[in-house]
């Protein structure tokens, strides 16, 4: 079906043909062509010529009770396995922000979550993957099988060709609760500090405050969480400890106009966000739904930042660089003015992948709304990241230059001779890859 | 009284979601359908979800000499049948060859009418039981752009309205759902106006309802009821020289 495509964040917007996948052929598929799930990335990771959706790809294959181990075709989404599997006592063993992704979408961007120093990457806990190559061939990958094509498709971006099925482990949880702490920081340093004190928290990560200068720069709220004992539950809880009933959504149902986020109202935010604790430390025991997935109750919130869209931007800088490399970034972002609403601060552990994202460090995740000299200001951080050695996430982006691409991902040329091999015509190809030209020699 | 449902046509995005609902409800189900393949898939995915009792049967409508013996097969019949079969077909084409046209009406109207009797000859003689099967609004009047399905469905149509007034007094429920235009992948890549068309989880939703509060005939959408009463006063001699 011809129709216009365009991911969470609104920008770029595709004309383009869509239509559902459910495991047939498309070995003889003439026009470039990507897989999408549910479209949260924020850009053209998921957008090409024509688009296969995954949604309708979407049944529970197999479930070891003993082990924990379910594999599901790669339209499956995070909030279904959550409703399946939580009642059960497990959990996924690594989340990003929203439950509102596909399982393929989660192997392809190898995405990372509040655990990502203890646990690593989704593909970390992928224990096999079919997936179909672009001339069609059924092929089964895995850390010991097909390695090669395995490696590749964990944070491959979809390039490697249709994620059929993944097979995964979750984790075994007493309750569906989360034991939470925050914390407060004053300033930067203390924020890194207390990173550094609490790493061997389970989940942690922190809102930080990217528009206060002075003492107060850098001013955050750390969150740590630990899947809460039945011990742990209030009697209320323990009623039902493995639910996975989510309070009412709200919707956002218009997009807002423009100038209703702009530096004043960012700051307004900021501040009460700040002082919503009025203690240094609140320790309390929540559901893993607002936990994890505080956006997930306003339905639509990317409308907040109106018809035009908005960028994220989110890089990692290496660990002996993070502290000065963060000072220098969000101290360009507050005199510029480019107001972030909601800014994300966590600590990485090590990684190693082809072209994932996460290396060990400070990644910091920002919401920037569309202006005019945007991404002028994008290119010049840009710059300053890949001097300090970081990278910028590609699932998050719609909007870099092949160079920074090329700098930030030194394993881009493996990746490339690996796609060479299996995807050869190029027809598997999104448009985030010809603007990176990441399958260009 | 047992507490199954037995779902014929069972891959489509209807039936599928039709099924998700019954089994979030904790009734056991009998999947029906043409490919044992997807069944299968789908029987799985469903005892994994709502931990009931999913089985599955293959069948298929256009061969009617094996509804017997299908159903016999079954350990026990369900007391509720829902049926989703259907096939638009290609018009052009069957307007030409007999084999199309002959597709379009065995699937949409006498491999129903074959299997469903069965069924209903079982529920007459134990006194009780649901059926719901799902028509078409293009039943309601031929046009020239699909009469071969919709004289099938009209005939479906006639047929369900016949069966619930021979079983009405024997305690057995018939229920027919007109739906109007539904996103399903029977209408993918149809450009359907999207006010009228409904999704397969309203249709789901309605046939579960439908069942339940024991209704005769259910429009999905009340628009459609409207829309079809309209159409259906139009006198022949205009209606002809309309290109519908």
């Amino acid at each position: 079906m011809r129709t216009t495509v365009s991911n969470w964040n609104h920008y770029p917007v595709k004309d383009t043909e869509l239509t559902y996948w459910r495991g047939e052929s498309i070995a003889d598929h003439t026009e470039s062509w990507i897989a999408r799930g549910m479209g949260r990335c924020y850009g053209d990771a998921s957008l090409s010529d024509h688009i296969f959706s995954t949604l309708k790809h979407n049944h529970i294959l197999d479930f070891d009770s003993e082990a924990g181990a379910v594999c599901c075709q790669s339209g499956v989404t995070l909030q279904d396995l959550l409703e399946v599997f939580v009642p059960k006592g497990w959990f996924l063993p690594v989340t990003p922000g929203t439950k509102f992704i596909t399982v393929g979408g989660a192997l392809a961007s190898d995405i990372h979550g509040k655990n990502h120093h203890v646990a690593g990457c989704f593909g970390d806990h992928v224990t096999n993957c079919t997936l179909i190559l672009p001339n069609g061939e059924r092929v089964s990958c895995s850390p010991t099988e097909n390695q090669e094509i395995f490696s590749a498709t964990r944070g491959g971006m979809g390039l490697t060709g249709m994620i059929d099925t993944v097979t995964f482990n979750l984790k075994k949880i007493e309750s569906s609760y989360i034991r939470q702490r925050q914390v407060k920081a004053k300033n930067l340093g203390e924020i890194l500090e207390l990173f550094d004190t609490y790493k061997s928290h389970t989940y942690s990560m922190a809102w930080i405050d990217c528009l206060k200068g002075g003492n107060n720069f850098g001013r955050s709220i750390m969150m740590m969480g630990e899947h809460a004992t039945l011990d742990e539950l209030t009697e209320k809880q323990r009623k039902s400890p493995l639910s996975s009933q989510v309070s009412p959504k709200i919707n956002m149902p218009i997009n807002l106009p423009e100038f209703v986020l702009n530096s004043f109202s960012i700051k307004a935010f900021n501040l009460l966000y700040y002082n919503k604790n009025t203690r240094k430390v609140i320790e309390n025991t929540v559901h893993y739904d607002p936990f994890f997935y505080p956006l997930d109750s306003i339905l639509n919130w990317n409308r907040m930042y109106g018809k035009n869209g908005f960028v994220q931007y989110q890089f990692v800088l290496p660990l002996n660089n993070s502290e000065a490399g963060l000072r220098k970034i969000m101290n360009q972002i507050r005199q510029r003015g480019w107001g972030s609403f909601l800014t994300v601060l966590k600590l990485f552990g090590k990684q190693d992948s082809l072209i994932s994202f996460p290396m060990e460090g400070y990644t910091l995740a920002l919401d920037f709304p569309m202006r005019r000299g945007l991404f002028t200001f994008l290119d010049e951080l840009d710059q300053l990241v890949l001097e300090l050695g970081g990278r910028i996430y590609l699932s998050k982006d719609a909007r870099m230059k092949p160079e920074t691409f090329q700098k930030g991902y030194p394993n881009s040329q493996e990746f490339l001779s690996i796609l060479k091999k299996i995807n050869p015509n190029l027809s598997v190809q999104s448009d985030l890859a010809k603007r990176l030209s990441i399958l260009a020699s | 009284m047992n507490n199954s449902i037995l779902i014929i046509g069972a891959t489509s995005d209807v039936a599928r979601s039709c099924a998700y609902i019954y089994a979030q409800k904790q009734h056991n189900l009998v999947l029906a359908g043409r490919k044992p393949d997807e069944l299968q898939v789908l029987a799985k995915d469903i005892t994994i979800r709502y931990d009931v009792s999913c089985d599955y049967l293959k069948v298929d409508l256009m061969d009617i000499g094996s509804h017997t013996k299908a159903i016999d097969s079954l350990a026990e019949i369900p007391d509720t049948t829902l049926c989703f079969a259907g096939y638009l077909g290609n018009h052009e084409l069957a307007i030409k060859d007999w084999r199309e046209a002959e597709r379009i009406i065995q699937t949409n109207y006498s491999g129903v009418v074959s299997f469903i009797n069965l069924i209903a000859n079982h529920y007459e003689a134990q006194g009780q039981g649901s059926i719901a099967v799902l028509s078409s609004v293009a039943g309601e009047r031929g046009r020239q752009s699909n009469y071969l399905y919709g004289s099938a469905k009209a005939g479906l149509t006639a047929y369900l309205s016949g069966l619930r007034n021979r079983l009405a007094s024997k305690g057995v429920h018939v229920v027919s759902v007109i739906p109007g235009f539904i996103d399903t992948r029977m209408t993918e890549g149809l450009d359907l106006p999207k006010p009228l068309t409904a999704s397969p989880q309203q249709v789901a939703t309605a046939v579960f309802k439908a069942v339940k509060k024991k209704k005769n005939v259910v429009y999905v959408l009340w628009m459609w009821r409207f829309i079809m009463l309209i159409i259906k006063l139009i006198p022949e001699s205009i209606f002809k020289r309309l290109k519908l």
